[in-house]
C-alpha cells in the first residue's frame, strides 16, 4: 500500500519511527529553535533592528514638520543634479523628516558619520519603499503613519534612496539622496 | 441522481463520471490561465532584461499585474480544484458530493477570472497582484477576484462533503490515504485564505465604488497577506501531497511513517497561515513581538514540517528502490531512478529546488531583521519563483504527464520532448531564481520598470554585477518560458490529437477499497542512509547561508 491508498495497518499511529527519520526530526527541531532564538538575541545584542515607534499622522501635519526642519537647517540650495531640492544638515540627535511622494524623496539630508538621527518616514499619497543604496536597507513607507527609525550612518559617502514599492507610472524616476560626511 | 464509475485500464483508478469531467475542466481552465500568464511573463522578462527593455512602462506594469494574478491565483487554484476532486472522489472510490454545486463553483471561478482579466486589460487597473490601497483599480477588478474566491470556496466544501460521503457510504476502510490527508490540509488552509480575502477585498470593492471613504494601509497589508501568502501555502500542501503521490505512482513507495508525515501536515494546518507576517517585517505599526512569533510560524514549526517532508519523500523512494535491489553504496537507488520519466524527474527537481532555493531563501528573508536586506527587492520574486514555479508548477506539470492518459484518455504526443521538458523548464528556472536573488542581494528593486532610472533627476547607478544578473534573468527566463510553452503545446496537442485510449469498464456502483488482511508484523525495515546524507548537505547549506546574511546585516548602518 502506498501514499495514495489508505494505510495498510489500521493502527498506523503505533508504528515505530525509523531511527534516521527520528534523528533528522530532532536535528531540524533544534535548528528551528536556534533560528527563533537568533531573532530575539539580535534585539538584545544586535545593532540593526527596525524600530517599533510609529504614530498616526496626517499628510498635512507631517509635511509641516518636514518643512520646519528644512526651514531651520538648510545649508544650501541643491544643484540641478539635485533637483534643486534643499540640502539640509540638522545637528546630530535631531528629528529629521523624509517625505515620500509621487515621485520624489524630499528633502536631501547631509548627515555626520557615527552620529545618530531620528529619521521620520511617511508618504503623501500611495505607499512607497525606502531602499537605501548601496547599503541595501529597505523599509516600507505608509501614508498617514509616522515611522521613527533611529539611524547611525557608519560610512561616509553619497547614498541613494530608491523607491521600491510600486507607485505608478513614474515609479522608476523616484530616487532621493542622503550625504554622509 | 445516479452517476457512473469508470475503471481506468492503465492505472486501475476509479473515476466518478461527474468528478472526472470537473477535473478535466478545472485542469484545462488552469492551463489557459497559465498560457495567458506565460505570455505576460515574456513581456515582463523581456522588459527587465536591461539590454532588451521591450515594453513601455504602462504596458510593463499591466503585464506584471496580469502575470501575477493569472499565475499565483488562477492557474494554481483551478488546478488545485482538480487535485481536490481527484484526492477525494478518485482516491476514496466514491461519488462526488453535489456535482451541480461544484459546477456552480467552477463557473463562478471562470467568470471571476475573466472579469478581473478584462479589468486589467482595459488598463487603469495596473495595481499589481497585491492591489495595495490607496492605489485604486476599477471595481470589477475586485469583484472578479471576489467571485473567483467564492467559487473556490464552494470547491473546498464540495471536497469536504465528498470526504463525508465516502465515510458514510463506507467506500474505504481505515484512514484516508496520506495524499488525501495532504489535500485536506490544503483545503483547510484554502478556506482560511479565502475568508481572509473576502474580509479585505469586499471593503476594498466598496471603497472603489465610493461607499467607504478610506482603507487603512497597514490593516490592508495585514489582512490581504493572510490571503496572499496563505494562498501560496495551499500550494505547498498541494504540491507536497503531489510529491507523495508521485513517489507512490512511480515507485509504489510507501510513506516511511504515516505518523510522521501526517503530523507534519498537521503542523502546516496549525502554523502555516501565520506567514502573513513575512510581508510586514519592514513595516511600521506592527510590533517586534508579533513579527517574531508570526514570521517564524511560531518557532519555525511549519519549517520543521517542510524539512520532515523533504526527508521522508526521498526516504520513501530510497526504501522502495532498495527493496527492489538497488542497494549498492549510498546512491545507487537514486542513480537508477527513472530519470527519463517526467512524472519522476519533475517531482524530484521540484522537491530539491523547493528545498534548496525556495526554502532556504524563504527562511532567511523571513527572519525579522534580515528582511531589511531583502524587502521589496527582486530577491523576493527570486524566492517565490523557486517555491511556486519550481515547487508547485513543476510538480503539477509532472502530475499532468500521468493524468493525460489516465484522466483524458489520450496518449502523450512527442514522448521525447516529455523526457526533457522537466529539465528544460526546471533547471532554467533554478538559474532564474538564483540570479534574481543575486540581483536582489545587490539591492535591485522588484516591480520596477527601469533599473537605469531614465528621466530621474538623481539616478542611482547599480553595480555592473546587478546588470549582469538581470541580463541572465532575461536569458534563462526566456528559456524557461520556452520550456513552459512547450509543455502547454504538448498537453493541448495531446488532448486534441493524441491517440484515443480505451475508456475501460464503466460500472453503476463503485468498488469499495478494502485493506489486505492484517499481518500483525511490520514489513522488513529498510534504512535510508543516502537520504540522510542529502538531508545533511541541505542542513549545512542552510546554516552557512543563514549566518552569512547575519554577517552582512551587521555591517550596515546602526538602526534602533
Amino acid at each position: 500500500m502506498s501514499a495514495i491508498s489508505p494505510p495498510a495497518e489500521r493502527i498506523w499511529w503505533k508504528q515505530p519511527i525509523d531511527k534516521l527519520e527520528f534523528t533528522w526530526i530532532a536535528i531540524a527541531f533544534v535548528w528551528s529553535l536556534v533560528m527563533f532564538v537568533m531573532m530575539v538575541y539580535w534585539h538584545v545584542a544586535g545593532g540593526q533592528n527596525l524600530s517599533n515607534e510609529t504614530y498616526k499622522t496626517t499628510k498635512e501635519m507631517f509635511a509641516a514638520k518636514a518643512q520646519a526642519v528644512v526651514d531651520k537647517y538648510t545649508v544650501r540650495a541643491g544643484t540641478a543634479a539635485e533637483k534643486e531640492f534643499p540640502v539640509v544638515a540638522p545637528p546630530a540627535g535631531s528629528d529629521i523628516y523624509l517625505i515620500g511622494r509621487l515621485w520624489d524623496w524630499w528633502p536631501i539630508y547631509e548627515l555626520e558619520k557615527g552620529k545618530t538621527y531620528k529619521l521620520h518616514l511617511s508618504a503623501m499619497d500611495y505607499m512607497h519603499g525606502f531602499s537605501l543604496q548601496p547599503q541595501n536597507i529597505n523599509i516600507q513607507v505608509h501614508p498617514n503613519y509616522d515611522h521613527v527609525v533611529k539611524i547611525t550612518p557608519n560610512q561616509s559617502g553619497t547614498y541613494s534612496i530608491v523607491c521600491n514599492e510600486y507607485c505608478g507610472i513614474g515609479h522608476h524616476t523616484m530616487v532621493g539622496r542622503i550625504y554622509v560626511k | 441522481m445516479a452517476t457512473t464509475y469508470r475503471i481506468c485500464p492503465r492505472s486501475g483508478l476509479q473515476f466518478d463520471t461527474d468528478a472526472e469531467k470537473l477535473m478535466r475542466w478545472n485542469a484545462v481552465a488552469g492551463v489557459l490561465a497559465l498560457l495567458l500568464g506565460g505570455i505576460m511573463a515574456l513581456g515582463v522578462i523581456l522588459t527587465r532584461w536591461p539590454a532588451v527593455h521591450l515594453l513601455p512602462a504602462d504596458q510593463f506594469y499591466l503585464a506584471l499585474t496580469s502575470h501575477g494574478i493569472n499565475m499565483l491565483l488562477f492557474w494554481i487554484i483551478f488546478f488545485e480544484m482538480a487535485v481536490l476532486y481527484f484526492a477525494s472522489s478518485t482516491l476514496l472510490h466514491c461519488r462526488l458530493a453535489t456535482p451541480k454545486i461544484a459546477w456552480a463553483g467552477f463557473w463562478l471561478m471562470a467568470i471571476g477570472a475573466i472579469m478581473t482579466n478584462v479589468a486589467i486589460f482595459q488598463g487603469e487597473s495596473s495595481v499589481m497582484f497585491t492591489s495595495y490601497v490607496p492605489m485604486q483599480a476599477k471595481p470589477h477588478f475586485y469583484l472578479g477576484l471576489i467571485l473567483f474566491a467564492v467559487g473556490a470556496l464552494i470547491g473546498c466544501f464540495v471536497f469536504l462533503g465528498t470526504l463525508v460521503v465516502a465515510k458514510a457510504e463506507k467506500t474505504y476502510e481505515g484512514s484516508i490515504p496520506l495524499v488525501t490527508f495532504g489535500a485536506l490540509t490544503a483545503a483547510i488552509i484554502a478556506i482560511f485564505t479565502i475568508a481572509s480575502g473576502a474580509v479585505i477585498l469586499i471593503p476594498t470593492f466598496l471603497w472603489s465604488l465610493g461607499y467607504i471613504r478610506e482603507i487603512d494601509t497597514i490593516m490592508y497589508r495585514v489582512v490581504w497577506w493572510a490571503m496572499g501568502h496563505s494562498s501560496q501555502q495551499i500550494n505547498v500542501s498541494a504540491h507536497v501531497a503531489i510529491w507523495y503521490a508521485g513517489a507512490a505512482i512511480v515507485f509504489g513507495a510507501k510513506p516511511m511513517s504515516e505518523k510522521v508525515s501526517r503530523s507534519a501536515f498537521l503542523l502546516y494546518i496549525l502554523f502555516l497561515q501565520l506567514a502573513s507576517a513575512h510581508h510586514l517585517l519592514s513595516d511600521p505599526g506592527v510590533g517586534s513581538e508579533w513579527k517574531v512569533v508570526n514570521t517564524s510560524y511560531f518557532m519555525y514549526f511549519a519549517v520543521l514540517a517542510s524539512m520532515i517532508h523533504g526527508m521522508t519523500i526521498p526516504g520513501a523512494i530510497e526504501q522502495a528502490q532498495r527493496a527492489k535491489g538497488y542497494n549498492k553504496g549510498l546512491f545507487e537507488w537514486l542513480r537508477k531512478a527513472p530519470w527519463g520519466n517526467p512524472a519522476f524527474s519533475a517531482v524530484f527537481l521540484s522537491l530539491v529546488g523547493f528545498g534548496f532555493l525556495g526554502g532556504i531563501s524563504g527562511v532567511m528573508m523571513g527572519t525579522e531583521q534580515l528582511n531589511l536586506l531583502i524587502h521589496n527587492t527582486i530577491y523576493v520574486p527570486g524566492h517565490f519563483h523557486a517555491t511556486v514555479v519550481i515547487g508547485t508548477t513543476l510538480a503539477f506539470m509532472g502530475l499532468t504527464y500521468f493524468l493525460v492518459p489516465v484522466l483524458f484518455k489520450r496518449e502523450v504526443l512527442f514522448p521525447g520532448f516529455a523526457k526533457l521538458q522537466p529539465y528544460l523548464f526546471g533547471l532554467s528556472m533554478y538559474v532564474v531564481a538564483l540570479v534574481m536573488m543575486g540581483a536582489g542581494t545587490l539591492g535591485v528593486s522588484r516591480r520596477h520598470w527601469d533599473m537605469a532610472f531614465a528621466g530621474s533627476g538623481m539616478a542611482y547607478e547599480w553595480p555592473g554585477a546587478a546588470y549582469l544578473m538581470m541580463g541572465l534573468t532575461g536569458i534563462f527566463g526566456v528559456i524557461a518560458i520556452i520550456g513552459g510553452a512547450g509543455w502547454i503545446l504538448q498537453v493541448v496537442l495531446s488532448l486534441l490529437f493524441g491517440k484515443k485510449l480505451d475508456d475501460g469498464e464503466t460500472r453503476s456502483t463503485p468498488i469499495p477499497l478494502t485493506l489486505p488482511p492484517q499481518t500483525g508484523g511490520h514489513a522488513a525495515h529498510v534504512a535510508t542512509p543516502g537520504t540522510m546524507v542529502l538531508a545533511l548537505v541541505f542542513l549545512v547549506s542552510f546554516i552557512l547561508y543563514y549566518f552569512v546574511n547575519w554577517k552582512y546585516l551587521s555591517s550596515l548602518w546602526g538602526m534602533a
